[in-house]
């Protein structure tokens, strides 16, 4: 296929110009209804968010232009189908899980999921199998799962549908995708990836495995993270063994009918130029990332990590990720996070207990870097302390009492924090970022688990999930202690 | 011939130089470079179309922005300029005989390479034997230096494009860590004119105030600058601009200059109500 066509943008072009007087929804009229709208983000903006038509396909059911968008990308990715995602990633892998199992079957997968999975299983009433994926002591990061405790999962739990693995995790920690796909196709098993963090994998070279390309069955990929299409797109992959037609099914459950033409051109521009330039863009990308990881290990008192981690759980490193642990200047992660925000106005992706994440992309420019790198120094020299007293994170194993459906849906009570020792929880509790859950729906809450809520809470972390925004109070099951 | 430069202050005023002919043009890894001659103020660099020095005009700002810390800092031998790519800094400051090292770190090459071979007027003074350029990202240098200067000269361009790390935070830090204990930082610091310059303006002098223990702001007429009225920053760590000034010993080294004098100096301080009002605005 023609890697340099992009038949959404293609169309919306010939559409543009044909002149087609608008008597459907969306009802601005190419904005005209809406004049401060259309001042705010532009003409060619506004007139471009359009309905489903005949030239312009519909994403519930492509059959044109957006089905050829889907084609290009599936032979782009190395998948056999690929389905144009607008409810962001979330959607792609809440497709995944719900499209591999449902009520009471099992899905074997990592505790450090993002929510999005979790809340599938909230959805479908699916069992979580978790596997520990071991914890780097020092940087209190979780790492990836080793094929040993993979194998002892699915030989105690044969009958589980599928394997969930994050390629690779916020921090860009890769698990051996290979073998566990090789592992679970042994055992009739599919395997899942999350690749909300890798869709540069696809695209660049010397970086670790990506799904489609080691034989897994499904992956979520982020095209509006690291491959630069609008915020909410996202492409959803499947590969041989998977029945596109019933994922289609599945996708259209939760899927909105009025799929946007911003997001869908978004992915089609998007994946045209990786396509095209994507191993030019990802070589810059690495390169500006290890030179700020250079410059930063430079500094002294941080630590920006990259392959040197690389062990037996941790197969594999992804150098774009910029990493960096905080402790050893007497900081919390969360803290440089802000600091670097309030005092010298420059956001980062996150930043937890132990260490923040700058995201490095394709729009970097070199300049910035230096004033990313810069403002850590100069946090260093003016912020420095003692760190006796920070806690770094530790895996904190889940005690899954019942499965995340029935703590969801059960009769539930609210109670002081402090008081929840003990009991179950009916609702997730999470930082966000990162969006990795502390405690999901239907594991007991022990004393470890309230003392983390609580420090992450004065530490300024976002805290999320709970019914109370403030945090002083949970809701557990209310007949089961 | 009509022909014309004219740079926008805002989308409602702009400034114009007759041109007689275009000297150089060309597009660096960093900048588009242009340098032309023109009846009224001779010959004139511009970056990115913003126009940087003139040959009529550029001694104000070069001597204004050199002669008032160095009539303060007494003993400064040590200096950087970062920025500065004209040479103008450096031909003051080769002025002084007790300067024995200057550093230049300009991002550019290619503004020194063409302002040696068509701004002798002000790059003339490069080769002296006390200047050691560094083709380096300012905010990159600053980092690795600790308590190494008597006095920074920041001559960069506006807030905007290659010269935006050099108004922030991280970058005034980085200045005081690379000062000596009794140093001296001088920053041109924008218009306080049209709305735009002012609030970088105003960005630029909340940095450094909570940057410096010691910071004030002092003018000058630059007719060439955007409202022609333009203001320098002088931020230290221990010496007072008027309160540690020896005019005496400055007029005793006999430096002859065009619009810097040591009563100037002492005036310079003296704001309009408008501008302490700006300034107070940010000081917290």
């Amino acid at each position: 296929m023609d890697q340099s066509r992009a038949p959404i943008y293609e169309a919306l072009e010939q559409f543009r110009k044909a002149r087609v007087v608008p008597f459907d929804v969306p009802g601005h009229k190419r904005g005209r209804g809406n004049p401060e709208l259309t001042r705010f983000l532009g003409e060619q903006c506004v007139s471009i968010d359009v309905n489903s038509m005949k030239p312009l396909d519909n994403l519930c059911h492509p059959v044109s232009v957006i089905k050829e968008a889907e084609e290009l990308a599936a032979e782009a990715f190395g998948a056999s189908h690929a389905f144009l995602m607008v409810g962001g990633t979330t959607s792609a892998v809440q497709s995944m899980v719900l499209s591999t199992c449902k009520k009471g079957e099992k899905l074997i997968l990592p505790r450090n999921v993002h929510r999005s999975v979790i809340n599938a299983l909230v959805l479908n009433g699916a069992q979580p199998v978790y596997i520990n994926p071991e914890t780097d002591k020092r940087l209190g990061i979780s790492l990836g799962m080793r094929l040993s405790e993979v194998e002892k999962a699915v030989k105690a739990n044969p009958d589980a549908k599928a394997i969930l693995v994050n390629n690779p995790t916020y921090y860009g920690i890769c698990s051996d995708l290979r073998g566990i796909v090789e592992l679970a196709h042994q055992h009739g098993m599919l395997v899942l990836a999350d690749e909300a963090h890798g869709t540069h994998f696809y695209f660049g070279e010397g970086l670790p495995d990506a799904a489609m390309h080691v034989g897994a069955d499904m992956a979520a990929v982020s095209m509006h993270k690291s491959g630069g299409s609008l915020s909410q797109s996202s492409f959803l992959l499947t590969g041989p063994a998977v029945n596109a037609g019933y994922v289609r099914q599945v996708i259209n459950l939760t899927q909105t009918t009025s799929g946007s033409y911003l997001l869908m051109s978004s992915l089609d521009i998007s994946r045209r130029n990786l396509a095209l330039r994507g191993k030019e863009v990802f070589r810059k990308v690495v390169e500006m990332a290890e030179y700020a990881r250079s410059e930063i290990n430079d500094i002294g008192g941080y630590y920006a990590y990259s392959r040197e981690l690389i062990s037996d759980a941790v197969h594999d490193f992804d150098v774009t990720k910029l990493s960096v642990h905080t402790l050893d200047i007497g900081l919390a992660g969360i803290e440089v996070y802000d600091i670097l925000r309030d005092e010298y106005d420059i956001q980062i992706e996150f930043g937890d207990l132990g260490n923040i994440l700058a995201y490095i992309s394709i729009g970097d420019r070199q300049r910035d870097l230096e004033r990313l790198v810069s403002a850590l120094a100069e946090i260093r020299r003016k912020y420095q302390r003692d760190k006796t007293g920070l806690m770094n994170q530790e895996y904190i194993d889940p005690q899954v009492v019942v499965t995340p459906q029935q703590a969801f849906y059960a009769e539930k009570e609210s109670l002081p924090l402090r008081e929840t020792l003990g009991r179950v929880s009916s609702e997730f509790v999470m930082c966000y970022p990162p969006g990795i859950p502390i405690l999901a729906p239907g594991e007991r809450i022990t004393s470890k688990i309230i003392d983390y809520i609580e420090y992450a809470g004065e530490k300024g972390c976002f805290i999320t999930g709970p019914e109370d925004p403030e945090i002083k109070h949970l809701n557990v099951l209310k007949n089961l202690g | 011939m009509e022909l014309w430069f004219s740079e926008r202050y805002t989308p409602n005023a702009q400034f114009s130089i007759r041109v007689d002919k275009q000297i150089f043009s060309t597009q660096s890894e960093f900048q588009r470079i242009d340098i032309f001659d023109s009846p009224e103020f001779g010959r004139f660099l511009a970056l990115d179309g913003y126009l940087m020095c003139t040959e009529k005009d550029e001694f104000i700002y070069h001597e204004m922005i050199v002669h008032v810390p160095m009539a303060v800092h007494k003993n400064a031998r040590k200096i950087l300029v970062i920025g500065g790519g004209d040479g103008g800094v450096v031909r003051e400051l080769v002025r002084y005989d007790r300067v024995e090292t200057i550093h230049l770190v300009e991002i550019d090459p290619e503004v020194v390479q063409a302002c040696k071979n068509y701004m002798p007027f002000t790059a003339g003074w490069l080769n002296d034997p006390r200047v050691t350029i560094f083709y380096e990202d300012g905010l990159k240098y600053i980092r690795r230096q600790v308590e190494e200067y008597d006095l920074i000269i920041v001559d960069s361009t506006d807030p905007f494009g290659p010269g935006e790390g050099l108004f922030t935070k991280e970058f005034y830090g980085n200045c005081f860590k690379a000062l000596k204990e009794d140093g001296v930082m001088v920053n041109q610091h924008e218009s306080p004119f049209y709305e735009n310059d002012a609030v970088a303006m105003q960005r630029a002098h909340k940095r450094i105030v909570q940057s410096f223990p010691i910071s004030r702001v002092y003018q000058a007429h630059i007719p060439s600058y955007s409202s022609g009225h333009w203001l320098f920053g002088f931020a230290s760590k221990k010496l007072h601009p008027l309160r540690d000034f020896d005019p005496e010993a400055w007029k005793a080294l006999n430096i002859k200059t065009r619009y810097y004098t040591t009563v100037l100096h002492t005036g310079c301080f003296a704001l309009p109500a408008y501008v302490e009002e700006l300034l107070r605005e940010v000081e917290e």
